[in-house]
């Protein structure tokens, strides 16, 4: 029973970070219509300013989620803005050229780190790195507790920017109809390079609350991109309410799988999920909630 | 869209480069180029496989590796499990990666576009990891090591030779007949395909059956060549599934020689940054050689949006006009 709840806890606060990548993916999805394979590689590129920032300047995670965020930002709105958008235009045999070309980035950004820091495992030593406090019997890891609680801080931001906020209702509305929204004088093009840019730094900030939990190397990011799709086709797409159930729901599965089933098909779990999801239930969890 | 008539167009250029191929391995007396054209070779058959599932029949698939991998498990699980030859491999990687191709069909047609992508790729991972640890069957992460059997790569040479000329030359026969046309509509609209009578699911299957054979004589060959495999190399989605499609857009999909032409410039655009440039560049120039394939795909997605095959004309008249506008499509922006 103590075994089962531990599970739950960590799954459940592994979930939180989950949930902000989710939202992420989820958000590009919605307004664009495209899948980001390159989400886990934007995720690791932040992880990497994080971990240069604590190396050589002695900062701490949590505070350069304020360097990080922002420069994913831009390079998120670099890249739809000048590698993206202009597919739109080009006339080509299959449909998912833009897919296949965040294919191109997530590899050239994988492919940078690596040239520049080497293919080494990298972590960022805190001095909270491995502290835990008990509620019971309970242990709870101080650093994921801590980024938990970011993670939740900032999707309620993120929904009062899209609630009530002029650019995050043109979002939504880009989402649901990109005609009618056109209609309404609302610049398309500038939302999708919003969107973009709002997804890439939301996959920075779980990436630096990730990096004191966890390890770095260049490749890291196409396990987190697999995992931000999981999530997102778990909720339903462009759903955002919908992608922190799927976040949480994913993590408490990798947490139950590893413990219950085997370590090393903690990934399978979560595949399988996924699998499940894309056959019987093909919209989500927007579709049995409507949210 | 008719590929067929660019055969017509330029015959000489195919046979001379076949030609060259068959030639090549008594031309060239160096084990190093010999392997690096086996390896291109190799990629051709992957390539253009992919390129027919994904590329003429529009169900764009991101798990190349199952095929791959599965092809290359028969060969070495025969060693491992049966003592025989790997080379039995050979003759079944095909048909079970077949079956394979046929079970995982099932699964994924009944989804469309981005999800089916998406289905393969899981599935992709599945498989990875089921070989990762099902360790009595698969040895896990030990991998498979077996004894070459040939010394000299001539023989592998004219394997891979004839494994790429057989899977080229299937497609563009099948690509003739009138399943090459279902295919194509499929493509095109499949819902309009289907209210023509072509039932949608059973010739999505027969390209899948042809792709995934193909894909897993090259595991298979693989297995026989490099005499190694684990199931990191065979069964990933970046460096098999992810290239296979890579391949496919730098050379052009949806063209019969694209994948051929692609796996020759990965294959050795790779090879000249790894060894940066031969030795006629500082040393470090050889850990960008993925990083310039990237930026070569990302170049060719932007600009060439049908691959080096595809925008062939395009390409040609920036040589013969420099100054021309190339075409209205890419001078956005």
């Amino acid at each position: 029973m103590q075994e089962l709840i531990q599970a739950l806890v960590a799954g459940v606060l592994m979930g939180g970070i989950y949930a902000l990548i989710g939202i992420g993916m989820t958000l590009i999805m919605g307004v664009m219509k495209i899948i980001n394979l390159a989400h886990g590689e934007l995720m690791m590129v932040a992880m990497y300013i994080t971990y240069v920032l604590a190396q050589y300047f002695g900062l701490d995670p949590y505070f350069s989620l304020l360097i990080a965020m922002p420069s994913l930002f831009i390079i998120g709105v670099l890249i739809q803005k000048y590698l993206l958008n202009p597919l739109l235009k080009v006339d080509s045999i299959l449909p998912e050229n833009q897919v296949l070309m965040t294919v191109g980035v997530g590899m050239v950004l994988t492919e940078v780190m690596r040239f520049i820091f080497q293919a080494d495992f990298k972590s960022v030593k805190t001095s909270y790195s491995s502290t835990a406090f008990y509620l019971g019997t309970i242990s709870f890891n101080l650093p994921m507790v801590v980024a938990f609680g970011i993670a939740v801080a900032l999707t309620i931001c993120l929904f009062y920017f899209l609630l009530k906020t002029d650019v995050g209702k043109s979002i939504r509305a880009t989402a649901q109809n990109k005609e009618a929204a056109l209609l309404m004088g609302i610049n398309a093009e500038k939302i999708t390079v919003m969107t973009y840019g709002l997804g890439a730094s939301l996959a920075a900030a779980s990436g630096t609350l990730l990096l004191p939990i966890y390890y770095l190397f260049p490749s890291i990011g196409g396990p987190f991109t697999l995992k931000a799709f999981v999530i997102t086709m778990l909720g339903g797409m462009g759903s955002t309410v919908g992608a922190i159930v799927g976040g949480v729901v994913l993590g408490v599965a990798e947490s139950l799988g590893a413990t219950y089933i085997k370590m090393g098909l903690k990934d399978s779990v979560a595949m399988f999920i996924f699998l499940l999801v894309l056959i019987f239930l093909p919209g989500g969890l927007k579709r049995l909630t409507k949210v | 869209m008719g590929n067929t008539f660019n055969w017509r167009k330029i015959p000489w250029a195919k046979v001379l480069s076949v030609a060259f191929l068959v030639l090549f391995p008594l031309l060239v007396d160096s084990d190093y180029y010999r392997h690096l054209f086996i390896i291109a070779l190799m990629w051709v058959v992957i390539g253009s496989s992919w390129n027919l599932l994904s590329g003429y029949t529009g169900q764009v698939s991101f798990g190349h590796a199952i095929f791959f991998g599965v092809g290359a498990y028969t060969a070495g699980l025969f060693t491992t499990k049966l003592s025989m030859s790997a080379w039995w491999g050979m003759l079944l990687g095909g048909p079970v990666s077949l079956l394979v191709g046929i079970v995982i069909g099932w699964i994924c047609f009944r989804l469309r576009g981005p999800y089916f992508a998406l289905a393969t790729i899981a599935i992709g991972e599945i498989f990875r990891q089921v070989a990762e640890n099902w360790i009595s069957f698969t040895e896990g992460m030990q991998g498979i090591l077996i004894i070459q059997t040939f010394r000299s790569k001539i023989p592998y040479y004219y394997l891979a030779l004839g494994l790429a000329i057989a899977c080229v030359g299937t497609i563009a026969l099948v690509l003739r007949s009138k399943w090459g046309f279902y295919f194509i509509a499929i493509r095109e609209d499949q819902d309009a395909a289907e209210a023509l009578g072509i039932s949608s699911y059973r010739y999505k299957s027969l390209s899948l059956m042809i792709s995934s054979f193909f894909t897993g004589l090259a595991g298979a060959f693989y297995m026989n060549y490099m005499a190694f495999i684990d199931p990191q190399v065979v069964f990933s989605l970046h460096y098999i599934s992810i290239m296979a499609i890579l391949v496919g857009i730098i050379g052009g999909v949806g063209t019969i020689w694209g994948p051929a032409v692609g796996a020759f410039i990965m294959v050795l655009l790779q090879e000249t940054f790894r060894s940066s440039f031969y030795g006629l560049v500082p040393r470090w120039v050889s850990e960008a050689h993925v990083l310039v394939f990237g930026l070569l795909v990302i170049f060719v997605i932007r600009y060439m949006a049908n691959g080096m095959v595809g925008d062939w004309p395009k390409i040609q008249q920036l040589w013969s006009r420099p100054k021309a506008v190339s075409s209205p499509s890419v001078s956005g922006n």
